[in-house]
Order: structure tokens, then sequence, then C-alpha cells
């Protein structure tokens, strides 16, 4: 009966995901195979990822571990490491004070001042006024928060620029330093103190662990506890997001800018008292140039110069990394010159890509996210009137009467109840029904809140409604909405989380009351559903709604754009149209070949939408739009697609044409039966859907403004049982 | 600029320019140094103190050109140091004086170029940049380049000895370099189109990127003006003391050039001052430093007291030209 639809009856477990010629070479195989592979999309997923940020990081010290564990004799031992592990945690608590003041949207230039600071007034403290230890690590912390107090105080209070600011007391804090070396530091050389608190500072270990690092990682705890769930550490991100937003929030941000120096302050002389009890140095010189390795190590860690963004444990990983870069050049005799050089080159870069990064991720995200693939189409069918094929163009549509014109928005899919009532979804997120003898009485049946893109009349006769953006939702005879079901079990083998449902499409029910329905992508929203055609990949699936046990689960996944789901006459199987790929695969769910799925149509000349049953045993299908010859070769050409996407502007591309369509009935055996068109376009141009009852066939149409209805003049009069499975009803009665 | 003449109120009220402000207190501090400290007004230690400012005065010159420009230059003495170093070391080679002054050119002008993409094009606040880039220029030039911490000046290389020890009638050469510097700075600044748009892109870099002025290559320029003034400073010094210290770039000078620009009156804000205000903040600078010196006061007592007038200095300009703090980015 026709020529260009052929029947393929392919009988393995499943058929490829793609359009396969009869002809295909070896070298178009392995196109495709590679064409498959998408390292782009990979990445576009990876960094989408909000793991992703501290995960670089974590890996650059990872990667510094592993290279200085090959590279320098003497790296990976017990006794290099604890002794590191004493010196890290000086750094990282420094590194933990910047970190604070970083979160809070100012800088604190100062710290390397402020630690030696502490460390020689701790140190004169201890061994000349004798004054308790005690009591002068007290002071010294004490002293700490004043210094802190101080920057905090210019760069809140009087608002000063809190860069230059710290870098004049940077430079104060170091002279006051250098007048206590000049004048006591000589004494202290003499002086011993014995002590057991001093001792515990300097050699105390737990378990072989330094009590620094212990002093360290406590810390951290209460930092990650007080900057992620406490009043206080909200205030200071909040602050360092955005001050005019923290401000307008009732947040005292000169307080919270204040707290955040006087915590770095008093960090900062922490470290130094870990310092001084460990090395008893009084030099002037300790804490020179600190400000450079602690900066590099917190924006190394991940934690942003803009401010709002950053937590403790990135902090900690930063002074690692940088801790251990150090400790392992010095290993390899690199000088402390070389190290300061390094550092220098790598703040540079690593606030470049700090900035340059937060400025562009959603950017590149974005121009990453559609990765074209191959998708091949057979001779496209010719459709021109008088072309004598079986698609060949016809008026039979002009004369459909409509229904609710301008009441109506988008009516993707339309159905009738027992009563004969008409129901359709709109854009708005209702359902609409008309009801009456032409149909004259329109009413609001129920508002779900998203586009309803596929009815079904269950055994109980609740309207079960895919809905675009939320997931499957079912509506009462009285209009009372109800979820069904927004989730399903997720594929872990994706970097993208697929549980939620994106864009459930269209579904039907099965003799045992199971719902089957298609969810069109999970890699684009409502709004963007049409790049998942210029993509062309597997992003859909069908899924299976279970009303006994309330659970959904995946029954295919990666299919090419599943959208309408009809079962067949007999019950035993489901016929999927797939929009891309022009074709409809046949499901089994009963029956020997149960599991099994095959191609039943393909190499429509247009592409599909929904499919229903009709009244004779054979199958409506919607074709929402026709294939070019242009585009099918585009959609051959993924790297051209990929060039079309990155020079020109979006409005400009080439994308599936999606203006005009018909409505096609195909046999149980899948052939071409009749076509219906409305060839000017005028009432009916894009057809999603289509529905008969009672002699008529009902049109609707994602983009229409009205529902059209046409008389069948060769159908018997008997009703098709509303749209609902006709073997659900009999299961049921 | 045009705010260098004393306005006057509708009020008939005298309002001074901050140069101005700056000035008198200049003049008062010398009348009271004179009064008070031994050994200060003398024609020795006057023309000394001229003399010792005078590099400073240079320095200061470089930087207000990028802090016109709502920048800054902290990579300045590092690169100054660098390249006079480099240039020396060649000296006591063979190489001709002009080469090796070319080379020196060369290193400023490239650093200038680096901190200028590094600010304009990859968007890194100025602060950061130049930050990095002088520790990374200076460790680069110690741990690759340099033989020693400290380079000797060849006796016959007269050229450059004669930029810090000559002198023109009776005139030491250092305080001629310096006007000359100033004097070409402010025609620069004042009456080239180049000298506006610095103008322009401190004053509102958006409005000046819209009416059409390259802002990022012009950034670029800046930076490099900036290094190439700078090595003039760097020359004198080495020339004053027939060798360079490449330690003085750990020193305080860089916060003595920028006490000399915020306390002259050259707004970290951006479009304000001149290169009189470099003048009025070097005097008062060097009238500062000098009786500091002879109030036998030791480097570190000095620097406390420079931190803490720059500290003041920093706040006043805040309060004198607000910016908005809340939607402010960092480094700024």
């Amino acid at each position: 009966m026709t020529e260009s639809v052929t029947p393929r009856r392919v009988t393995s477990r499943r058929p490829p995901e793609r359009n396969v010629p009869a002809d295909e070479t070896l070298g178009m195989k392995l196109r495709h195979l590679r064409r498959r592979i998408a390292l782009q999309q990979v990445f576009a997923e990876l960094f989408a990822k909000r793991w992703m940020e501290p995960a670089i990081p974590l890996a650059l010290l990872v990667g510094v571990v592993v290279f200085f564990s090959i590279a320098a004799p003497g790296f990976a031992t017990e006794q290099n490491l604890l002794s590191s592990s004493a010196e890290l945690a000086e750094l990282a608590l420094v590194c933990l004070g910047m970190a604070v003041v970083l979160i809070s949207g100012g800088i604190d230039l100062s710290v390397g001042s402020m630690f030696g600071l502490c460390n020689m007034v701790v140190l004169l403290l201890v061994t000349l006024s004798g004054l308790p230890v005690i009591a002068a690590i007290g002071l010294g912390l004490l002293i700490g928060a004043l210094l802190g107090a101080i920057n905090g105080s210019i760069v809140a209070y009087l608002k000063a620029r809190p860069f230059l600011t710290t870098l004049v007391t940077l430079i104060i804090f170091r002279g006051v330093l250098n007048l206590l070396d000049l004048n006591f530091s000589a004494q202290t050389a003499t002086a011993f103190v014995l002590d057991p608190i001093w001792e515990w500072f300097s050699t105390g270990k737990v378990a072989g662990i330094p009590f620094s690092f212990i002093t360290l990682v406590v810390v951290l705890l209460i930092g990650h506890i007080v900057l992620s769930r406490s009043r206080l550490g909200w205030h200071i991100t909040a602050v360092g997001a955005s001050r005019r937003a923290a401000r307008h929030a009732g947040i005292r941000v000169e307080r919270v800018l204040l707290l955040s120096y006087v915590f770095s302050g008093l960090l900062c002389a922490l470290a130094g008292i870990f310092y001084a009890a460990r090395l008893s140095s009084a030099s002037a010189r300790v804490g020179e140039g600190m400000e450079l390795t602690v900066l590099t190590a917190v924006i190394l860690g991940g934690i942003s110069l803009s401010g709002g963004k950053g937590t403790v444990w990135r902090a900690f990983i930063g002074a690692a990394t940088i801790s251990l870069l150090g400790k392992g050049l010095l290993l390899m005799n690199v000088g402390g010159e070389v190290f300061q050089t390094v550092l220098a080159g790598v703040l540079i870069l690593a606030v470049g890509l700090d900035l340059k990064w937060g400025k562009n991720r959603g950017k590149a995200i974005q121009k990453t996210y559609v990765n074209p693939t191959i998708v091949q189409y057979g001779d496209l069918p010719d459709c021109r009137p008088g072309s004598g094929s079986a698609f060949e163009m016809n008026d039979r549509l002009v004369g459909a009467e409509s229904i609710g014109v301008g009441k109506v928005e988008g009516p993707e899919d339309v159905i009738l109840d027992k009563q004969g009532r008409l129901y359709c979804g709109t854009r708005q997120g209702w359902i609409m029904r008309f009801s009456g003898e032409n149909f004259e009485n329109a009413e609001i049946f129920a508002r779900i809140g998203g586009h309803p893109l596929g009815l079904a009349f269950d055994a109980d006769d609740n309207l079960v409604v895919c809905v675009a953006g939320m997931g499957l939702y079912a509506v009462t005879p009285d209009g009372e909405v109800r979820k069904l079901t927004d989730e399903s079990n997720r594929t872990w083998t994706r970097l993208r989380d697929d549980s939620r449902l994106r864009l459930a499409d269209d579904l039907d029910i099965a003799p045992d009351g199971k719902i089957y329905f298609s969810e069109g992508t999970t890699r684009f929203e409502m709004a963007d559903w049409i790049l998942d055609g210029v993509e062309g990949r597997p992003n859909g699936r069908l899924l299976c709604y279970d009303p006994e046990t309330g659970k959904t689960r995946t029954v295919i996944r990666d299919l090419v754009f599943p959208n309408g789901v009809c079962c067949s006459h007999d019950g035993k199987s489901f016929l999927i149209a797939q929009t891309w790929l022009c074709r409809i695969l046949r499901y089994w769910i009963d029956g020997p070949n149960k599991g099994r799925i095959e191609v039943f149509m393909e190499n429509f000349p247009g592409y599909l939408d929904n499919i229903n049953r009709a009244s004779d045993g054979t199958y409506w299908v919607a074709l929402n739009g026709m294939r070019s010859p242009a585009y099918d070769l585009a959609m051959r050409m993924p790297v051209f697609r990929r060039r079309m996407m990155k020079r020109i502007p979006r409005d400009e591309w080439l994308y599936p044409s999606m203006n005009h369509g018909c409505v096609v009935k195909v046999s149980e055996s899948g052939e071409v039966l009749e076509t219906l068109w409305d060839p000017g376009g005028t009432a009916h141009a894009t057809i999603t859907s289509m529905r008969e009852h009672d002699g008529y066939l009902y049109i609707g149409g994602l983009e229409n403004n009205r529902v059209g209805r046409i008389k069948l003049d060769n159908s018997p009069a008997e009703s098709v049982g509303a749209g609902a499975p006709s073997v659900a009803g009999t299961a049921a009665s | 600029m045009g705010a260098v003449l004393a306005k006057v109120r509708p009020g008939g009220q005298l309002r001074l320019s901050q140069e101005q402000i700056i000035l008198l207190v200049v003049a008062s501090l010398f009348v009271v140094f004179s009064l008070l400290l031994n050994g200060f007004f003398t024609a020795e230690n006057l023309l000394n103190l001229l003399r010792s400012v005078s590099s400073l005065g240079i320095l200061s010159v470089a930087m207000a050109v990028v802090v016109i420009a709502r920048g800054m230059d902290l990579s300045l003495v590092a690169s100054m140091g660098v390249a006079t170093a480099i240039s020396i070391q060649l000296m006591r080679t063979d190489l001709g004086t002009p080469m090796a002054l070319l080379v020196g050119l060369g290193i400023v002008l490239l650093m200038g170029a680096i901190n200028g993409f590094l600010i304009a094009f990859v968007e890194i606040p100025p602060l950061f940049a130049t930050l990095a880039s002088g520790l990374l220029i200076y460790g680069l030039a110690r741990t690759v380049i340099l033989d020693g911490l400290i380079v000797e000046l060849p006796p016959d290389r007269d050229f450059v000895r004669w930029l810090g020890q000559g002198v023109v009638f009776g005139i030491p050469a250092p305080i001629i370099i310096f006007v000359v510097v100033a004097v070409v700075a402010h025609f620069l600044l004042s009456r080239t189109r180049t000298g506006r748009f610095i103008y322009a892109h401190g004053d509102n870099s958006g409005a000046a990127g819209l009416t059409g002025i390259p802002v990022r290559p012009l950034t670029v320029t800046e930076y490099m003006i900036t290094g190439a003034i700078g090595l003039v400073g760097g020359l004198v010094m080495a020339g004053s003391v027939g060798g360079f210290n490449t330690q003085i770039i750990d020193g305080s000078l860089i916060y003595d050039v920028l006490l000399v620009v915020v306390v002259g009156g050259i707004s970290l804000v951006g479009g304000r001052g001149g290169v009189l205000s470099v003048v009025a903040g070097t005097a008062l600078i060097g009238v500062m430093l000098n009786g500091m010196t002879i109030l036998n006061m030791n480097t570190h007592e000095k620097d406390i007291v420079k931190g803490l007038i720059l500290l003041a200095a920093l706040v006043l300009d805040n309060r004198l030209h607000p910016r908005d703090e809340e939607t402010v980015r960092q480094g700024d």
C-alpha cells in the first residue's frame, strides 16, 4: 500500500537508538559511535555541579602530594608529615582568618605582621615578664583580637578601603614588632622556659599528632558550624555576597565586618602562639611575606575574592596545598625565593581564574550544554499534491469546525469523556472543559499550574494528566487535582540527576491499570524543548507509574524524544512515537515478546507527536511539523550545527520546522492508510494530537488557538469509549 | 589642574584646594622645624632635603598617572628596582650605556604592559595584579638574573652618576630632573589627548568607554608610562649612591610614594589632582622625613609614623571623595 514508510521487524531486545539505513557502511557506523561520545556534555554537566568547585582544589592538593611523594625523597615519611602538620596547622589557622574576612567581602593583608607581633609579644611575656604561661597566652590572644579590631574598625566604621588599610597596618604592626625586637629580643635568647603548659603547646602530642594540629581540627569544626549553621556565619556570608541586600535585610553590616577582622586577628594570634612555643624565635622577620602565602592559599582553595562564597574546608585545602608545596620544594633543595616567585605567579593565575570563572561559568555551561549528534533519515517521502504517495497533501481539514476559538491557548492534547464533553489543556496551566451541543459552554475544569501535555481517562473516570515541568497528575471528576508522581529512579551512571520529571509528555493506561508515560527529554526544560531536537540525542525515556504501589520506574531509558504513547488494541504492546527520529517503536508488555522493543514504522515525512487508537483497529498519528531536505542534511552534520550555535544568535538557528503538520492513519501492520491536511495551515497549523469520538475526529495543537472537529465519513458510528483503552474498559468491567 | 587656583565662593569665602592646604601645612611645618630643630634651616640641609626627595618625587609622578586613572601600581618600586639593577649589571660588562638603559626601559615597559593586560583584559583588580606582579618580577630577578642583592655602578659610567650627583648652576641634577619630569608629566596630562583620556578614564571608566575611548588599550598605556617614569627615578637613586640595593624593593618606599600621592590630593577614586598635587605632597613628605631624621628617629619609628599618617590620609581621602561602599568591587 505504501512504499515510503517501510515496516521493519527487528527481533533484537532493542533496536539501535537511531535511524539505521539499510546500506550503512562501517565508516558511517564509526562516525555514529564517535558522535555518541559527548565529552563536551560531560564537561558541561560536570561543571554545573555544585561540588565541582571544591573538587578542583582538592584534586590539586592530591596532585601536589602525589608529585612530591614520587619526586622528593623523604616527603612521604611519617616523620616529615608529622613535622609538616605542625607548620600546616599554623598556616591553616591564619588562612582561616583570611578566609572569614574574604567571605565577608574584605581582605586582610596584615595577617603576617599580626602573626609576627603576637609571636613576639607572647615570647616576651613568657620569658621576661614572669607572668604565668596561661595568662601570657590569654594576653596574646587578646592582643591579636585588638589588632584585628583596629583593622576592622577602620574598615567598617571609617569606611576605608580594606586592601590599602590593611596594607598600611601591615607596615605599622611590623614597625612596632621591629621596635620590640630592637629593644627586648636580645634578652629572650638567654631565657629558658620550663612550664608544662608551654611544653604542651610546643611539643605536646595526642596519638602522635601535634597538639597544634588537633587544635586546628577543633577550630575548623567550630568554624564550620559557625559559618554554615549560625546566625553570625550567615550574616558574614550575606554581607560578603551583597552588602546592600544585607543592610536592607536588617543586618548590622559594620558590626559583622568588624567581627570578621577580629576573628582574623584572633586566629593569627593563636597561630603565632603555636609558632612561639614551637620555635622560640624572637625575630622581627617572623611572618614576613606571609600575606602572600596566605592569600594564595585561600584563593587557590576556592574562596572567591568577590566575597560571600567559601567554606573553612576550602581554606584548609588551600593551606595544605601551599604548605606541602613549600615543604616539598624545600626537600628538593629549591630556595625560598623560588617559592615566593612561584607563589606570586600562582596568585595571579588563581585570581585571574577565580574572576574569569566566576563571571563566565554560566555562559560556558550554557554554550557547551547542547551537543549535536548525527541523526540520519531515509529518503524524504514526497507529500506534494499529485505526487501519488501515501502522504499526498489534501484539503480534508479545511472544512473542520472550530471549537473554543480564542478561548484556549495551546491545547496540546484533547480528550472526551463518557458524556461527550471535551477536555483540553492550555498554556496557562488549566484544563478547559467544553460541553453542550456544539461545545459552546467553556469552563475551566481544573487549574494544574503547568502546561498539560497528555490526557487519558482511567477506569474510574479520573483524568490522568502529564504536566510539563511537574510530572504526572490526576484530576477527579469533581475537578480536584492530585499529584501521582513527579520523580523516578535516578540513573546512577549519569552525572546529571534525572530523578525529577522534566517534560512528562503523553500517557496511556495498560489493561492492568498501570500508567505508561513518556518523558521527552531529561536535559531540557519545556521552554527549551526544541533544543533537544537540535541536539538529537537519546535524552528521553518511557516511565511506568503503578497506581497500586504508587511507585514510578523507568521502563526504557535513552530514547530520542519519545512523545506519543498509546496502548495497542490487543493491550499487549505500547506504541511510542519518537519525534526527532520520525519513527514509531513498539514495546511489548505482554505475550511471548514481553520486554522486547521493535521498530513499528519509520521514515515519516514529519516529526511525530501523539498517537491514538482509532475505532476500526487502526491508529491515528499526529505530525507536528514536516521534515525538509535542508534540515535533514543539517541533522546529519553535528559539527555544522555546533558551529551554527556558536556563531549566530539563537533566533537565527536552523530549527526543525514546527509550523505545519497533518494527521496520518496507520494500520496495525504498519501501513499508511490515509492522511488529513490543512494546506494553508490557517486553522490547524501544528497538529500535536487527535482523538476519535462518535464518528468525529478532534484535533489539538501545541500552538493552536482552537480545537478542531471533523466528521469522519467512512468510519463506523460506534464509540471508542472516550479514548480510554478499550481493553482497559473490558478489564475493569 | 584647574583646581590649582584658589576659588572665591559667592559668599566671598576663600576656598582652598587640597594642594594649597598642603602647601600651607608645609610652610608652617617648615617654620616650626626651622625654629625648633637645630640644623634644619641650613642651606646644606635644605639642598640635601631637596635632593633626597627628588627621586621620591619622580616615583610619585609615575604613580600619579595610574592613580588619576583610578588604578594603582604596587609593583612600581619592584619593576623600577629590577630594571635599574639589571641595567647597572649590564653596565658592568662591555655593553654601552645607552644599550643598557634601553634594556632597562624594555623591562619596565614590558612590566607595565603585563600589569595593564592583567588589569584591563583579565580584569584582575589593580591592587592584586600589581602586588603579585611586583613580587613575581622581584622573585624572578633575584633567582634567575641578578648576581647579588647590591649592584655597584662602575666608575666610568658618567651619565648615570651625573643623574644622581651632577650639579648644574649650583643646583643638584636630581632636582632638575624632578622638575623636568614634573613639567613633562604635567604637559602630558593636561595638554595631550592621552592625558585628557587618562582623566576621563579615572573619572568614569564606563562613560569613557561609551564615548569611544579605547579604555583597555589606554590602561595598558598608562601602566607603561608609569613604568617608564619610574625608571628615571630609579636611575637617579642609583646615580646618587653609585649603585643599587635591591633590598629597597622589600622596604617601605612604596608606602612613601603612596603617601605622597594620597596626601597631595590625588584621590584614589580617580580623575582628581595633578602633577602639582605630587609636588605639594613631595614637599610635605620631604620636610617630614627630614625632620624625623634630625629628630634621630630610627627606620621603624619612621615607618610607624608614616603608616599612621598614610592611614589618616586614606581615611580623609575616603571622606572627601566617598565611594559607593555597597557596590564596590574587591580590591578597588
